[in-house]
């Protein structure tokens, strides 16, 4: 500890100057949840163009999309967003029973969501192949659904780790990030729900 | 916040990089170090680049003749798609990056960057894009051969029905190289907004972090539509999707859409960091403050902004409405406004300086009046009428190789040079960097130059045969491509023996200003045994005051 450059100090030293950690984490995926909105954005421009441009935007034999199902789906999604907040807010409390209540509701949510969306997906009478039209309705939807899955998972995580003694003692930086991902999964899933069932 | 001195930990003699890479061989491990990944990601970008080069080569020599008789055709194809994507995606992204990596974190008085180990991760995604890449060549049917765009319907062609064929490796390299791009670009503004040392108000950034800061942030808001675009592309290709298919009822300008929002504004990605490195040497050798600091700066942030709206200019002729290309039209042309004020700014600066015509100056020099020329052919092809005369020929390619090899390559050697001794500790050879540099302006001129005069005739580009009448200017530029090939080869040689057994170099061999250059050659694994605090701006040449407090001795 006397001739060399003792890391450990010098971090911590660092880390008051440059700000902390859990921040510049936050920070970062906020940019990184940015860039990604730009994606659904480049999907849900295309999708509009698609649909104004293309003649015969519904093949022939597709009778269009069912609304009261999704409606419903889409109102679940929704309040789940509601559910997750009372869960962060529950671990501010340090109320882990109610965090991991409200944690496994959110989940459950999300499921009925997805296994919702694979019932409609097969009822449909058109593929991925079939047209723009099909090829960008499962482009969207799976893409969003690939999401909602990516947000399940971080909560399975984030539920594991609240096991494990005095993990959410300080700082909540994996919980506040699930929860940004699902409100922005939410976001999108406006968006879309707007763009391709309410605007047919 | 506390700046004491970490007393008794440190011994004056001791003080000095003996955690450094101390031999080769920790520049191929993981390493979280960010000089570490600095350095891996200019080797690793500078071997694409040889490659490339080889492409580029074997292209001249089939050009010298107006037969296609050098090599088969369908190589040809593949070898100028692999050229032109290879020289983007794999040299000029990437080893600007690995200039931000260095020297960002340095610059602003950061240990390291935010996120050191996703650094690392997207470092070694490179080589993962380089591998499938290449191994386009090796799958049946030959390598993506549609160009570097990639336009459907030619790139829909899959001549052996194959799931893997070279343009669906070719897609798959595009994608991943977008996702390691994205990586970066979220590392970069974090590190840049959050990490800069005490004192540092982002007007007393050196102008290379406001150049790197303004680029990452068109990664971020531009590449995902690419990605985008990618994906829908890879999906027409082996799911048998419609997106951009015409036979289905898909619309292939649609792909040019996706593709230009991102690959337009690119260009500013790889030129805007350019432009940093001009205004970190130009001062230096000049021993003069740089004019217009601010100005200079917040000419950044606008380029970046007015990228965004400008990709049309690359679909003249694909279809667009004629009030359309005129909003384009303006939007293009007012990019040469805050593009003008950096090259004004710069002359201003060298303007009355005391200049050192040392070989990193030599080359800024040398690549700012290339791109001086590059911008006047730039604003030519902005012109509906112009564009639509010289599209899809020589013109434009002598156009944007001024602009990649003239400006961009060239600046990256003015980088390089200038940087060497803080990256390696030893001095590189003066009279070699010379020879290099002569050699690469000839080569760079008598290679791009021709380009024009025969765009202008009708040569089209991407054709193996052409015309009789093209072949007196094609073997000049064929010759000077060759010139320019062979410049590489005393740069490569000073590199490895400075390297190996260069003078050491001082801490500051530039004399210059900038935390960078505060701290020992090569730097300390942690950068800074205390963190410095910046009182002053940024430039001071010529003044008094000091930029940091509170460093050690």
């Amino acid at each position: 500890m006397d001739s060399y450059i003792d890391s450990h100090e010098l971090h911590h030293t660092a880390a008051e100057h440059t700000h902390d950690e859990e921040g510049n984490k936050m920070f970062g995926f906020i940019v990184f949840l940015l860039s990604e909105s730009v994606i659904f954005l480049s999907f849900f421009a295309g999708y509009a163009i698609y649909k104004t441009t293309t003649p015969n935007w519904l093949p022939a034999g597709v009778s269009g999309l069912e609304v009261k199902e999704p409606t419903i789906n889409t109102i679940i999604l929704v309040a789940s967003s509601f559910v997750i907040y009372l869960a962060e807010r529950a671990l501010q409390r340090h109320d882990l029973v109610k965090f991991r209540l409200f944690l496994l509701t959110t989940m459950a949510m999300g499921t009925y969501f997805l296994v919702g969306q694979a019932i409609e997906w097969n009822g449909l009478d058109f593929g991925f192949t079939t047209g723009v039209f099909g090829g960008t309705f499962y482009l969207l939807t799976g893409f969003h659904g690939l999401h909602v899955f990516t947000g399940i998972l971080l909560q399975s995580i984030i539920l594991v780790r609240s096991f494990i003694p005095g993990n959410y003692d300080t700082g909540h930086f994996g919980v506040n990030a699930t929860s940004l991902f699902w409100h922005f999964v939410d976001v999108i899933w406006i968006i879309l729900f707007i763009l391709i069932y309410v605007w047919q | 916040m506390t700046n004491v001195p970490i007393e008794g930990i440190l011994l004056p003699d001791e003080k000095h990089n003996h955690e450094s890479p101390s031999n080769w061989k920790e520049y191929f491990s993981f390493s979280t170090d960010h000089k570490v990944i600095g350095i891996q990601y200019l080797v690793t970008s500078f071997f694409f680049f040889l490659v490339g080069g080889i492409f580029a080569m074997v292209m001249r020599g089939e050009l010298m003749t107006p037969e296609s008789d050098l090599v088969d055709r369908t190589v040809y194809n593949g070898m100028f798609t692999m050229h032109g994507t290879v020289m983007l995606f794999l040299w000029t992204f990437p080893s600007l990056v690995g200039f931000a990596n260095y020297l960002v974190p340095l610059m602003i008085g950061a240990r390291d960057m935010a996120f050191p180990r996703l650094n690392a991760v997207a470092f070694w995604m490179v080589p993962v894009v380089g591998i499938i890449m290449m191994g386009s060549f090796f799958v049946p049917g030959g390598p993506a051969q549609a160009g570097w765009w990639s336009y459907p319907p030619v790139s829909l062609q899959n001549p052996t029905g194959n799931l893997i064929n070279g343009q669906v490796l070719w897609l798959l390299a595009v994608a991943i190289s977008g996702v390691s791009s994205i990586m970066g670009a979220v590392n970069f503004v974090t590190t840049i907004v959050k990490m800069r040392a005490p004192g540092m108000g982002f007007f007393k950034m050196p102008l290379f972090v406001w150049a790197v800061f303004s680029a990452q942030i068109i990664q971020l808001f531009g590449l995902p539509a690419l990605t985008a675009g990618a994906v829908m592309l890879l999906l027409d290709l082996t799911a048998g999707t419609a997106f951009f298919d015409p036979a289905k009822g898909g619309n292939p300008v649609m792909f040019e859409h996706y593709f230009w929002f991102y690959s337009h504004p690119a260009v500013y990605v790889i030129i805007l960091p350019i432009f940093g490195i001009f205004s970190e040497i130009f001062p230096v050798y000049s021993r003069k403050p740089l004019f217009g600091y601010k100005v200079v700066a917040v000419s950044s942030i606008l380029i970046a902004v007015v990228s965004g709206i400008v990709w049309v200019h690359h679909m003249y002729v694909s279809g667009t409405p004629g009030w359309m290309r005129l909003i384009f039209m303006l939007t293009t042309m007012f990019v040469s406004v805050p593009t003008g004020i950096k090259v004004f700014a710069w002359v201003a600066t060298i303007w009355g300086g005391k200049l050192r015509l040392n070989t990193p100056m030599l080359f800024a020099l040398g690549a700012l009046i290339m791109f001086v020329f590059a911008g006047i052919t730039g604003i030519m092809l902005s012109s509906v009428p112009v564009d639509v005369h010289v599209n899809n020929t020589y013109f434009v390619v002598g156009h944007f190789h001024y602009v990649l090899y003239g400006t961009v390559t060239m600046g990256l050697y003015a980088a390089i040079y200038h940087w060497f001794p803080k990256m390696t500790g030893r001095m590189y050879s003066e009279s070699w960097g010379k020879i290099h540099f002569w050699l690469a302006f000839i080569g760079t001129n008598l290679n791009f130059l021709p380009m024009h005069p025969l765009g202008l005739q009708g040569m089209l580009r991407r054709v193996a045969s052409y015309a009789p009448e093209y072949q007196y200017w094609n073997i000049i530029a064929s010759l000077g491509g060759f010139l320019l090939g062979m410049s590489t080869l005393p740069f490569i040689f000073n590199m490895v023996i400075s390297w190996m057994q260069g003078e050491k170099a001082p801490a500051n061999p530039w004399r210059a200003i900038g935390l960078e250059w505060l701290v020992s050659s090569p730097p300390p694994v942690e950068n800074f045994e205390e963190i410095p605090i910046i009182v002053s701006e940024p430039y001071g040449y010529g003044k008094s005051e000091p930029l940091t407090a509170n460093l050690p001795e």
